[in-house]
Parts: structure tokens; sequence; C-alpha cells
């Protein structure tokens, strides 16, 4: 196939073939980085909670005062135990996907002088560890010596088991275990490490700060009371949860029943996510209205290109051109003017992947997203001028010999 | 003349269906995407209260210690308990309340009603009158309530058809936290988006049920939610806020003009010198007043999920847009001929430029009408969407008057190129041709 030929013919063309380039060169960058903006929310929706999602359900309550605690504590617990199914009832203050709860800053020195970042903590009784199914690494679990009253906050000196990610960020490349660190005047020693346990909003902070937690055993009582972590077979959860509500207006008439917070984690995570997913088909949505209206574009123009060209293409045919000859002309016109096209819009790309990185906290645009782009594109041209091209190629050379 | 070219751009329309339709769907869909995210971004940085925002200020004050003092940086969001009764009780500005959200368990006499947890605010009495919030039945609390710690509480216009069927329930008992509180005010309808006064309970949150005064709240220990931020060693625990380095809560005043801003603004400086020598202050005096508009922009209220969005919808109507341009290039010149015997006949560039911009607009109406239609749709969409602010989204008239601007004006500015484009074909070449 000539290309002079071609580009000769466009250069009369010139600006609707500009504008059909920088429409495909504006489709590219939107393409690529609406593409980049789903991969990442679909990446934050996969995070692994290291947690037995399937098996666990969260039961929250409130409207009494710290000093009942420990009896509301032993009424909850006892009362959710009498549900048919309930493998375990432990008191905890969140679980992953659930409200953050306790999120503080910690140090690395005592004097607070070596900031940690921002961490989540999870509390829980005796029998949470078992009952979340955390998978340890590293070190031990902690034993019942271990589960510590509260002062407000924290016990003063508590053993805790924290995720490889946060071991892998406060000590790079060193044995965790022993280490210590500290939250305000509280202090925490590192006793196991778990091979995953996500914050309670994970992503809130960012993506690599996800697994940014701590488990601190604690003794349930006034200052860790009203959330209850439950363990029962998948098929049990959903039931469980739905008679929690009457079992609990049994045992503890005169609290609430938090029923906003109050879910199987699985659901937790489900609506958790849920803005992620409306956000993933808004941009699915113009991605697939994008390319429409470009497509449309193209079967447009090549439409209008075709009509004025009849008589050429007759004159074409009549000296010898085959149908295939006129078919491949289009065809790789409209790939010179989309591969022109994507060029453009390889720098439109870029340029935008910066104006996000900068206003939206979004990552760098990895490369090999540009040549997919290109792929996509090309294939999305020679399908839309597929239909013009058959009808040029279709023009008979007796056209040659009329007027109009 | 109008008229006429009316009549020919309908001709014109009717001649070539499928680009005529082409071009009237890609500006639909430009149309419609843009107007739905833009509605959605109208509705969210709307000023939640007209008529009285530009009096309504936001003081800020700094009482962190020296540790990481950058000369200049942004004070506190929030002030201490400390601070804000000082500023409470000096009384400097015309109205000036304290506030912060809080949730409390309600447990209804009734019933048939299960007990629930009521979304709260805690305040002092001058945010009634400040922000206008009207009142169905009752009225406000004063002075004496706030100082004698009074169980009194104003509930919202919802919350009393929930529980006493809309009657006057002024007078009655409502059981909070195991105690009992007098009602003495229910709210008339007061829904102001954004949520500006506490943000931490969520920008477009639906409001408060009820309202108990900020001195009771703490003597009854109802659980405050919202941002705590500490500095230093002062972490106290929940019961303890008061006494703690810590700032929690929002401090609101009302200035009514410019001197009373600047007058203002100097107290506050001068309150933050006069705690510097009192030791309590260890910065230099480092102060904001912004107004409400203000802060809410400071605060970027508006979710940068719906800003991103309305770019990408912007951006498509840009594609559809040069998409159009194009239809209409092919559109123009194929009518050459025709044009090319006006011109012949005498009819100016002028002439057919305006004639053919007037087909141009005629698209962008029928884009237009098609748009709003699909933005109505985009919105019923929005609406299904779990954000917080989704039960907003609806097109109200200027958005509408919007729509059919931006259409007609998109398409006449698509339509400007290929237009002059059409009207410099020589007319002798056409005529020749044929």
């Amino acid at each position: 196939m000539q290309i002079r030929p071609i580009l000769a013919a466009l250069r009369h063309h010139r600006l609707a073939t500009l504008l059909i380039a920088l429409e495909i060169a504006l489709a590219c960058a939107v393409l690529c980085n609406a593409c980049f903006l789903i991969a990442n929310r679909i990446g934050n929706m996969r995070i692994v909670s290291g947690v037995d999602e399937n098996s666990l359900a969260l039961v929250v309550v409130t409207g009494f005062e710290d000093t009942q605690g420990p009896d509301v504590n032993a009424r909850i617990i006892a009362g959710l135990h009498g549900i048919a199914g309930v493998q375990s009832v432990s008191v905890i203050n969140t679980v992953p996907f659930g409200q953050q709860v306790d999120s503080a800053g910690i140090n690395k020195d005592r004097a607070g002088q070596i900031q940690g970042g921002q961490i989540d903590f999870y509390q829980g009784g005796p029998g949470t560890v078992q009952a979340l199914g955390m998978k340890l690494v590293e070190g031990v679990w902690p034993q019942a010596a271990d589960y510590l009253p509260l002062h407000d906050y924290f016990a003063d000196d508590s053993s805790t088991v924290i995720s490889k990610a946060l071991a892998a960020h406060l000590w790079p490349g060193a044995d965790p275990l022993g280490k210590e660190f500290w939250c305000d005047r509280f202090h925490f020693r590192v006793i196991g490490v778990v091979d995953h346990l996500a914050i309670a909003q994970p992503g809130s902070r960012g993506t690599n700060t996800a697994e940014w937690s701590a488990f601190v055993p604690t003794m349930p009582g006034r200052f860790l009371n009203g959330t209850y972590l439950v363990r029962a077979d998948p098929s049990d959860i959903p039931r469980i949860v739905r008679d929690a509500p009457a079992v609990i207006a049994k045992v503890a008439p005169d609290v609430v029943f938090d029923h906003a917070n109050s879910n199987t984690v699985s659901d937790l995570r489900h609506n958790y996510f849920e803005r992620d997913r409306a956000m993933v088909g808004m941009l699915l949505g113009v991605i697939l209205a994008l390319m429409l209206v470009t497509a449309l574009g193209i079967v447009g123009l090549a439409s209008f290109w075709v009509q004025q060209r009849r008589r050429q293409i007759g004159i074409r045919r009549a000296v010898g051109a085959t149908r295939g000859d006129i078919l491949r002309y289009f065809l790789t016109e409209n790939f010179l003017i989309v591969t022109g096209g994507i060029l453009l819009g390889i720098v439109f790309a870029l340029a935008l992947n910066l104006v996000l990185v900068t206003q939206y906290e979004v990552p760098r645009l990895p490369l090999y997203y540009l040549p997919v782009a290109a792929v996509v594109l090309w294939t999305l041209g020679q399908l839309a001028v597929l239909a013009p091209a058959l009808r040029a190629a279709a023009v008979p050379p007796v056209v040659a010999t009329r007027t109009v | 003349m109008f008229g006429y070219y009316l009549d020919l751009a309908f001709r014109g329309l009717r001649r070539n269906r499928m680009l005529t339709a082409l071009m009237v769907l890609a500006i639909a869909l430009g149309i419609g995407a843009s107007m739905t995210t833009l509605t959605v971004l109208h509705v969210l940085s709307g000023d939640p209260l007209p008529g009285r925002s530009a009096s309504i200020y936001y003081p800020q004050v700094d009482p962190q210690d020296i540790s990481k003092y950058v000369p200049g940086a942004e004070p506190p969001e929030q002030v201490a308990w400390i601070d804000g009764m000082n500023l409470l009780n000096a009384k400097r500005a015309t109205r000036q309340a304290l506030m912060t959200g809080g949730m409390v368990p309600l447990q209804p006499t009734q019933s048939s009603i299960d007990p629930f947890r009521a979304m709260a605010l805690f305040t002092t009495k001058d945010f009634f009158p400040m922000f206008g919030l009207p009142f169905k039945y009752g009225n406000a609390w004063g002075d004496a309530e706030d100082a004698g710690k009074a169980h009194i509480v104003v509930i919202s216009s919802d919350l009393n058809d929930k529980l006493f069927g809309g009657k006057n329930s002024v007078g009655g008992t409502l059981r909070l936290q195991g105690a009992d509180f007098r009602i003495i005010g229910v709210l008339g309808d007061w829904h102001p988006n954004p949520h500006f006064y506490d943000p931490y309970m969520g920008n477009y949150a639906s409001d408060e049920d009820i309202f108990v005064p900020l001195t009771t709240s703490r003597a009854t220990h109802m659980g405050h939610e919202g941002s705590v931020d500490c500095w230093g060693n002062g972490n106290g625990g929940p019961e303890d806020l008061e006494r703690s380095q810590c700032v929690w809560l929002q401090f609101w005043v009302q200035l009514d003009d410019a001197a009373s801003v600047s007058e203002y603004q100097a107290f506050l400086v001068h309150y933050s010198e006069e705690q510097h020598a009192l030791g309590r202050f260890t910065r230099a005096p480092n102060v904001r007043l912004r107004s409400m508009m203000q802060w809410l922009a400071f605060q970027k209220v508006v979710p940068s999920d719906a800003r991103l969005q309305t770019w990408l919808a912007l951006g498509f109507l840009v594609v559809c847009l040069i998409n159009t341009v194009g239809l209409m290039l092919a559109k123009f010149m194929r009518r050459a001929n025709e044009l090319g015997v006006r011109r012949a006949l005498g009819a100016s560039r002028r002439a057919l430029f305006a004639q053919l911009l007037i087909e141009a607009g005629t698209i962008g109406f029928a884009g237009g009408a098609l748009g709003l239609l699909l933005s109505l749709f985009g919105l019923w969409c929005v609406r299904q969407q779990p954000a917080e602010y989704a039960p907003l989204a609806h097109m109200d008239t200027p958005m509408l008057l919007a729509t059919f601007a931006l259409a007609i004006g998109a398409s006449l500015v698509a339509g400007v190129l290929p237009a002059w484009r059409a009207c410099h074909i020589p007319p002798a070449l056409q005529l020749k041709a044929n």
C-alpha cells in the first residue's frame, strides 16, 4: 500500500483530519487515566483484611454509662451465646471495615521525638485473636496474663501483635519481635507478627498505610464494652445477626442496639466499598460513552469522505483498482489519522495524569497503559471506518462515466 | 429574516438525517454528562444560609505548644474548651456560639419505638438566633439554661413527627441516656447544605435531631463525637476534655460590618497576647477570621469525587464538541452546491454565515432538550448512589436554563469554524462543477 497518495489526499482535508486526530487524542488521555483510576479503586477493594470475614459478625450496643460496662458485657455475651450456632463471643473495639475507633500517632522512642505515623489499634478481650482467625507469622499470641484493664485509652504497658506491613514500616529489615513503641505515655512491646491486618477504614489514609495496625490484648470492662465479635459458621452468620436485636432487647432492655454498625463483617466490607463501586461504574460509563462518541464521529466523517470521493473511487476502479485496494485505502487512511491522534494523546494522557497526581493523590500512570490504549483505539478506528470503507469498495467503476 | 433562516435550518436538518442525528446525539451526551455533574457541584457548593452567611465568621486561635512550631502555619481548625469559653464569655461579637456534635441514646416512652441513637448538637444559646433557625413551637434557651446546665432540649421537626406525631410537644419529656429532659422548642424545616457548622459529623449529613446546652451535655457525660487534636502530653480521657490540651469544639461568631470584623480580628490577637502573657499560649499570636464561605472553601467540603467527575464530564463534552465540529463540517460542505447558488444569486457571506449558525443553534437546542432528559436520568442515577450528598441531587431552574444556554452556546462555538469554511467556498467553482 502506498502511503504517499493517502497523505496527499489528507492534506486537502487538513481540518477534518485534525479534528479526528484531536478527538482520538482526548479519548486516549481520558481512556488511560479513567482505566487507571478504575484499576486503583479495584485494587483498594481487593485489600486482604487478615480476618475470617465470612465467619464473623459485629454487634454494637450503646446507651449505658461506662460504669455499667462490665454488667452489660456479661449480659450480652451470655445472651449472644444462647443463639444457636454461635461458636464464640468476645469483646473488641472494632473490626476491619467497621468504625474507626482507636487510631493514633505512635513514636519509636519514649520521648516522642521519632514519629512512627498514625496506626489503628484493635483492642480485644480473651478469645478475640482465635475468633478473628489472623495468621501468626512470627512470635506468639498473647497469653492470659497479657490481657490488661485499660487506663482511659490503653494499659500503661501492653504486649501487642502487629501486622507484617507495620513491622516493615517501623523497623525495615530488622526483627520486630521485642521491639517497642509509644503512643503518648502508653508503652507497647511487640510479641507477635501477623501476615495481614487491615486498618478499620483501609484506604482512608492512603494505600500504603492500609495495614498499619496493631492488636492489643485488653481486659473488657469499664473502657472496653458495647462492641462484640461473634464467630459462627458462615451459613449461620446472617441468621445470627438478624436474631441479635431481639435477644439483646431481652437480656439488656435498656441498651440501644446500633443497627448501622452491627452487621456481618462481609456485609460491612461490602458497604464500605459501595462508593468505590459507584465511582467505578461512573468511570466505566464515561469510557463507554467516549468510545461510542468517538466511533460515531469517525463513522460520520468517513461516510462524508466516501460520498465526496465517489467519482474518484469510480475512476480508480475503472483504471484497475480492486475492491480490496479501495478498502485498504480507507483503512490505511484511518490508521494514519488514529496514529497521529495517539501520539498526541500520549502527551495529553501524561499531562492529565500529572494534574490528577497533584490534585487528587493519584499515583503516577504506569507506562504500559499507553500501548494498550493505542491498540484499543486502533481497533476502534478500524471497526468504525469498516462500514464506510466497505461502502466505498462497493462503488462500481461505471460511476466514473457519469457526471454526478 | 430570522424566521426564513430557521425554516432553511429545519430543511437543512431534514436533508441528512443520519448526520443530524449523530450531531444531536453527540451534543446531548456531552450536555447530559456535564449538566449532571455540574448540578451536583452546584448543589454541593451552595450557600447554606443565603442572606446570612456574609456576617458569619469562624475565628481560630493557636494554643499549641512551641514544639513543631512553624511561623505562619495554619492554627488548629477547632478551639479548646478554655479558649472557647473565654471567647464566648467575652461577648465581643454580635452573637457567638460554641458547639460540638455527638450521638445520644434516646429511649422513647412509646413502647412501639425501639431505643435508638439520635444525632445531637451540644451548643450555646446564640446558635439559634445567629443561624436563624425557625421554630414551629416553643423557643430556644437563654443564658440561665446555659449557666444552670438545665435538662432541656430543642428537637427537630422530624423527631417531633416521629415521636409525637407532629403535635406540639413543648413541655413534654424526652429520655436521653437515662435522664429526663424537658422539651422547650420544636424546630421548623431547617436543612442547611453543606452542614457547615460541624463538618466532623459529615458535610452533607442529615441534620441533628436534638439540641442540648453544651454545659448540660458535659455534666451528663453525653458522648462527644468528632475530631480531637491534642498536643504535648495533655491527653486526658473523654471525661477530661475540659482540662486537656486538645481542640475539639467549633466556635462561630456573627459580625455585622467590616469595622466589627477588623475589631474582632484585633481582639483575637489581643486575646492571644494575653494568654501568652499568662503562660498558656507559647506561640506568637496566630489567628484567622474567615467568613463562612471562605471557611467552606478552605475546608474543601465539596467531595473530591464530585470535582473529579465534573472534570471528566467536561472533558467528555469537549470530545463531543470536536466530534460535532467534524460532523458539521461534513454537513455544510456537502451543501456547497446550494450555498454556491445562493452566493451567485447575491446572498452575502455574512448572510450565509448567519444562516449556517442558526442551523447550528437549532442542532444545539435539540441536543439540549435531549441532554436535559439525559441529565435528569443522570441525576436519578446519582440519587441511587451511596454518597451522603446523593439525595440532594436535583435540577433547579437556574441549572435548567444553564443546560440550554450551554447546549446552544456549545453548538454555536462548534458551528463557527464549519460555517466560516462553508461560506468561503468560491461560488463559481460550485456552479461550474454542475
